[in-house]
């Protein structure tokens, strides 16, 4: 078990996602940045389908109550293992009794934190990922006790002491402080006429405060009569323009439908690079074709 | 009858298919059609397909490599389509309580729009709604067939907390909250059914082409139903209808 002591700004457990209900209208949901949980669970030799914590901006502190191991992958908020820093990006042993603690944000918008197995909250819908309406919390509270699993080596401790747990794996930057957002053309990208979408190519974006989970919004508008469309399909990625002008760029636990017209699409991996930007942060669209 | 499809390639893994801009039982029915058949057709990389009214959005597991040649095998399938299991869709009766202690709206679409209440719960509940499609919310039903009589805008400012199971009427549409939310409809009524339980094996009772209508009742019925709920032993009105 792992005891939230103190929880961050919005912490949450994450996997994957949520696939297969779509047809009900739940949202896939699942870690902002898959790149980053992604990496923090093959550190730790973890399938890739374990949950996480995904936490924004500041982060938790949690008691660990069995010895295991974690990695820290994503934002870098100036970990500490009891009152020692620790590196983001290894294989960090951790004994029963210790308190792992977030500082203060050095780069990046969420963090993520591995533990051997994976958080093993209960699975709403084939899913751990927290989403109000389907799972019975949608973030984690002081008190919570969140279950791991108690078997150090359930593949064998040996297994997993390989070179990753004395080294830190090099990441790439770029994913933290790129300006370049790749897109494609999105289905009604041709109803903006030569100049509208010229804004879109050329202009600079600012990220607002109205951006979290659901979507993330931009400070620029673009005027616009574009008429909305008949209700339908998106994707996280997706870009909505509304009739005031407001950029919408869709993430993760956006809905599976919407009437807003789609101007642009993110690449997947430019899902992962948005999550990591946050309030007064600067972006452009990068264009790729096909 | 074939349509006029359009295909866009809609991200690293998946391909958008658009029927002509419309809203129609027909269209509909096409667009299940195709994507069911997809779904029986044994296409290993397909992992999902989303649908609304007039699109199906076709997820893929992997970044598609050649896209001209995934187009080509879906038009072709398109070519082919069959509706393989006589698709049998549902006619659910859904119990709605429109007493004023819940049909908050009620007083102003009657004076709007010159119908009494008792008008305007006898046009809701004498149409038979067809469920395009679930979204905006995990278990809210998109429902085509609202009587015209019955369009009113959305408010000007959404309230920010509207009851679970809350009956609405949103411009040409309407619909039932699944669970407390803000929200713009203009709201009628109230259901005390689950639209959505995460719980249950499948959460949502309705899918897209099954058919809903709903029938008035009062405090006294709509209490029973929320006991019977909570003890397991109401079951929603069905039938089975051919599609």
């Amino acid at each position: 078990m792992v005891e939230v002591l103190k929880t961050g700004l919005f912490d949450t457990i994450q996997d994957l996602g949520r696939f297969g209900h779509q047809e009900f209208g739940v949202p896939v949901s699942g870690v902002m940045d898959a790149y980053s949980a992604t990496l923090a669970n093959s550190i730790l030799a973890n399938d890739t389908q374990c949950a996480v914590i995904e936490s924004t901006v500041s982060g938790p502190q949690l008691k660990f109550c069995v010895d295991t191991r974690i990695c820290i992958s994503g934002a870098n908020m100036n970990a500490t293992l009891n009152t020692n820093a620790i590196k983001p990006n290894m294989s960090i042993d951790v004994k029963a009794g210790d308190v792992l603690s977030f500082g203060q944000l050095v780069y990046g918008c969420r963090t993520y934190i591995a533990v051997l197995g994976g958080f093993l909250t209960k699975p709403i819908m084939g899913s751990r990922s927290m989403y109000d309406g389907v799972t019975s919390n949608f973030r984690l509270h002081k008190g919570d006790w969140l279950p791991i699993s108690d078997v150090l080596g359930y593949r064998s401790v040996e297994e997993r002491s390989n070179a990753k747990s004395l080294s830190s794996v090099k990441i790439n930057t770029n994913h933290f402080q790129t300006y370049d957002i790749e897109v494609f053309k999105g289905p009604e990208f041709v109803q903006l006429d030569a100049e509208q979408q010229r804004f879109l190519f050329d202009s600079e974006f600012t990220i607002s405060k109205e951006s979290n989970r659901m979507a993330y919004q931009c400070n620029e508008r673009l005027d616009n009569s574009l008429n909305s469309i008949i209700t339908s399909l998106v994707l996280p990625g997706t870009v909505q323009l509304t009739p005031s002008g407001e950029l919408i760029i869709l993430m993760r636990d956006c809905q599976i439908t919407g009437g807003y017209p789609r101007v642009l699409q993110l690449s997947e991996n430019s899902v992962n690079m948005m999550s990591q930007k946050f309030l007064g942060q600067k972006l452009k669209f990068k264009f790729s074709s096909w | 009858m074939d349509f006029e499809l359009i295909y866009h390639r809609f991200s690293e893994r998946s391909i958008l298919v658009e029927w002509p801009s419309e809203i129609t039982e027909n269209t509909l029915k096409d667009v299940l059609i195709f994507k069911n058949h997809l779904l029986n057709s044994g296409i290993k990389s397909i992992v999902q397909i989303n649908n609304a009214y007039n699109s199906i959005l076709i997820i893929y597991d992997l970044t598609i490599d050649k896209i001209n040649d995934e187009i080509s095998t879906l038009k072709a399938s398109y070519s082919i389509r069959v509706s393989t299991n006589k698709c049998a869709f549902r006619h659910w009766r859904i119990p709605v309580c429109y007493d004023d202690e819940f049909g908050l709206d009620l007083d102003e679409i009657s004076e709007e729009k010159k119908l009494s209440k008792s008008e305007i719960i006898r046009l809701h509940s004498d149409t038979i709604y067809t469920v395009f499609f679930i979204g905006f919310l995990p278990g809210f039903l998109y429902l085509g067939g609202l009587d015209k009589r019955l369009h009113f805008p959305r408010k000007e400012s959404p309230r920010v907390n509207i009851k679970k199971g809350a009956v609405a009427i949103g411009g040409e549409q309407t619909g039932v909250y699944p669970k407390a939310s803000p929200g713009g409809w203009n709201i009628i009524g109230n259901s005390p059914l689950e639209f959505f339980n995460p719980k249950n094996y499948t959460p949502c009772f309705a899918s897209s082409g099954d058919k809903i209508q709903f029938f008035p009742i009062d405090k006294t019925e709509y209490d029973a139903i929320v006991s019977q709920i909570e003890n397991g032993t109401y079951f929603i009105e069905r039938k089975v209808i051919d599609g």
